[in-house]
């Protein structure tokens, strides 16, 4: 029966046991009944990734009720690859997250921070699985609702006016995209994204729809921290408790990035986007001052976390370089990315988490002599910052690599040239971390520290051993970015064949009528 | 001047929407800010309500003899972002009530010399 319900179980499943979490009160049995629904949402994942790459697109009409009338839930290869990311380290998370919290929230808070956990994963899910604009922005909110509670949990005081300032800026945000999906609608008289996009094109030219896109990247980009609008990240990944830092750098901005890749390809059409609004161009220059401009704010950071957020923010510069990029390589590059960066930012944040558990510091000098005194951890942490500079045989060489190769398809030199300067920056901020913990003796005065619990090894190991996994064997990442890449552009360039057929009058009539009878 | 009166329901939008976007950036308490915000979603709630509307419709309920009716779905929709709106608003005061408890104030200036809240 649970078969075929598949499409929404990552949604439905820990959108129920939220509630049972709180109720269940106790630390423990919270903990283990979210892990374990976490787990299941994996497995739901894992199973609808394998069934797009076999069989292609799934739609689940939610209620019964058909679409374009009811909301769809749409999953191609695209989402099922970012969804099974989402899910595999929403599990791995709370597995750490078990004795990390304890330092950083307070134990009558324990399963507040499992249900808004739960909550947030089904929210990004949701965003993921949707495939109606305006269900996007419902499930946009419950997301960002759930995180704006996580980040607070936090005993330090500064986590409060960190997520106040991250509940406005992603308000405002979430709301812009609310406005450009009315837009959209005011034209069109859909909300369905399929229906959207092959109706969309009859307006290519109207003011309203033109605006709407521009409301929408807007919103977008403050919810995926593009770099002028990104002021809200740092410090709210800097003062939230580390699980939650381990969980939102690796999926929520990444979510929001696959949102932006929705809106850009499947339902305004890559080349309306690009060759008639130039947001190609816009995207390029932000990317390219993100990537290099962050990664040197890094450079200069004393909190270890405040380093890696900075490095968050370029390094969602690279993926929407690879948007920008317009090639199925980019995209693919975007896509692998993105898949990519949650491995080692979440082994990362977790190294930095296991540190705070022990020392109860993460400035930078609070990691001298940890190399002996911690060293599966450090151990951990420096092979997860090679993946973030690039090295080979680990997932940030394969980004890199496939990014670089698709801005050279395009005689992008200096692009290229760029995204490899940010990864001397990176050899730089994660170098001074090492070079600290390797080389420094420890602070007088600091009682010796001993390695973590191994509930904490366990999950920030898998991930590193993941980042070299994937670096090594990248058949699984490149073929469902391939496919999903793919997928996006065939819609794009039907897309193009469609507006051929509409721009004759009859066709634009025909379609102005059908939007009209859904409107009326 | 026919401009500016057939959409003067899309003139109040604009105008309730630009001052609670003013007052979200410009106001330095944090209350004012959540009034500002809830100022901002209030004019996407009055968008979405207007652009249902048809000229000449009446309210989308089954009657005899009325072949003409409003859109009721932008309507709807708009339930749905109101109680996302209530539910920002409530975790932004929860938010004010704890930064009031461990910083002794909401005006933004005031604590910001304090401990220099990023």
């Amino acid at each position: 029966m649970l078969e075929q319900h598949l499409a929404v179980l990552p949604i439905i499943l820990p959108l129920i046991a939220a509630p049972i979490a709180l109720i269940l009160g106790r630390s423990i049995l919270s903990w283990g009944f979210a892990t374990l629904i976490s787990a299941w949402a994996c497995f739901a994942s894992w199973q609808l990734l394998a069934t797009t790459l076999s069989d292609g697109v799934i739609s689940y009409a939610v209620g019964g009720w058909p679409p374009p009338w009811g909301i769809e839930m749409r999953v191609d290869t695209a989402n099922a690859f970012v969804l099974l990311a989402v899910s595999a380290i929403s599990t791995l998370v709370l597995l750490f997250a078990k004795d990390s919290i304890q330092k950083e929230i307070d134990e009558s808070q324990h399963a507040l921070f499992y249900t808004a956990h739960l909550l947030c994963l089904a929210g990004l899910s949701g965003i993921l699985i949707t495939g109606d604009a305006f269900n996007l922005f419902v499930f946009l909110e419950i997301s960002s609702l759930a995180t704006y509670t996580l980040v607070s949990l936090a005993r330090d005081r500064q986590c409060l006016t960190a997520a106040f300032r991250y509940l406005v800026m992603g308000t405002i945000g979430a709301t812009f995209i609310l406005i450009g999906v009315g837009m959209l609608y005011m034209k069109t008289g859909t909300l369905n994204m399929m229906d959207l996009s092959e109706r969309i094109h009859a307006y290519d030219s109207s003011r309203t729809i033109n605006t709407g896109l521009a409301f929408i990247m807007v919103g977008v980009s403050i919810k995926l921290a593009l770099f002028p609008l990104h002021a809200w990240l740092p410090p709210a990944y800097t003062h939230a408790p580390s699980a939650v830092t381990a969980f939102l750098a690796s999926t929520a901005t990444k979510v929001a990035v696959y949102v932006m890749i929705r809106f850009i390809f499947t339902i305004f059409g890559a080349e309306h986007v690009f060759e008639d609004m130039s947001m190609d161009l816009i995207l390029m220059v932000l990317s390219v001052v993100a990537i290099l401009k962050c990664s040197y704010m890094a450079t200069v950071q004393s909190n270890v976390k405040t380093v890696l957020a900075y490095s968050s923010v370029a390094q969602i510069g690279y993926m929407v370089l690879g948007i920008s990029l317009v090639s199925v390589t980019g995209l693919m590059a975007s896509m692998i990315h993105i898949f990519n960066h949650a491995l080692m930012k979440g082994a990362l944040f977790m190294a930095v988490g296991a540190v705070f558990y022990r020392v109860g510091s993460v400035e930078v000098r609070a990691f001298n002599g940890l190399g002996k005194q911690m060293p599966l951890t450090m151990a951990a942490f420096a092979l997860a910052g090679l993946s973030i500079i690039g090295v080979p045989l680990t997932v940030g060489f394969i980004s890199k690599w496939y990014l670089v190769t698709a801005a050279l398809e395009q005689n992008h030199w200096v692009v290229a040239a760029l995204v490899l300067a940010g990864s001397l920056l990176a050899v730089v901020y994660i170098g001074r971390v090492i070079e600290a913990a390797y080389f420094q003796e420890p602070e007088a005065g600091r009682a010796p520290v001993k390695e973590v619990p191994w509930t904490m090894l366990v999950p920030m190991w898998i991930l590193v051993l993941a980042n070299f996994y994937f670096g090594i064997d990248t058949s699984l990442t490149t073929e469902a970015a391939k496919n999903a890449s793919e997928v996006l552009f065939q819609n794009s360039t039907e897309i193009s064949a469609l507006i051929e057929s509409l721009h004759g009058p009859e066709a634009v009539n025909t379609a102005n009528e059908l939007s009209g009878e859904v409107a009326q | 001047m026919n401009y500016v009166l057939d959409y003067y329901n899309y003139w109040i939008v604009v105008f309730l929407m630009m001052a609670g976007f003013y007052v979200v950036i410009s106001a330095n308490n944090l209350v004012k800010k959540i009034v500002g915000l809830n100022i901002f979603q209030t004019s996407v709630f009055m968008l979405y309500i207007t652009m249902g509307k048809v000229s000449g419709g009446t309210a989308p309920i089954l009657v005899e003899g009325v072949t003409q009716y409003s859109n009721p779905l932008p309507h709807v929709l708009i339930l749905t972002a109101i109680v996302v709106g209530v539910a920002t608003t409530a975790v932004g005061l929860s938010l004010i009530v704890r930064i009031k408890r461990s910083y002794g104030t909401v005006e933004e200036n005031e604590f910001e010399n304090k401990d220099d809240a990023i």
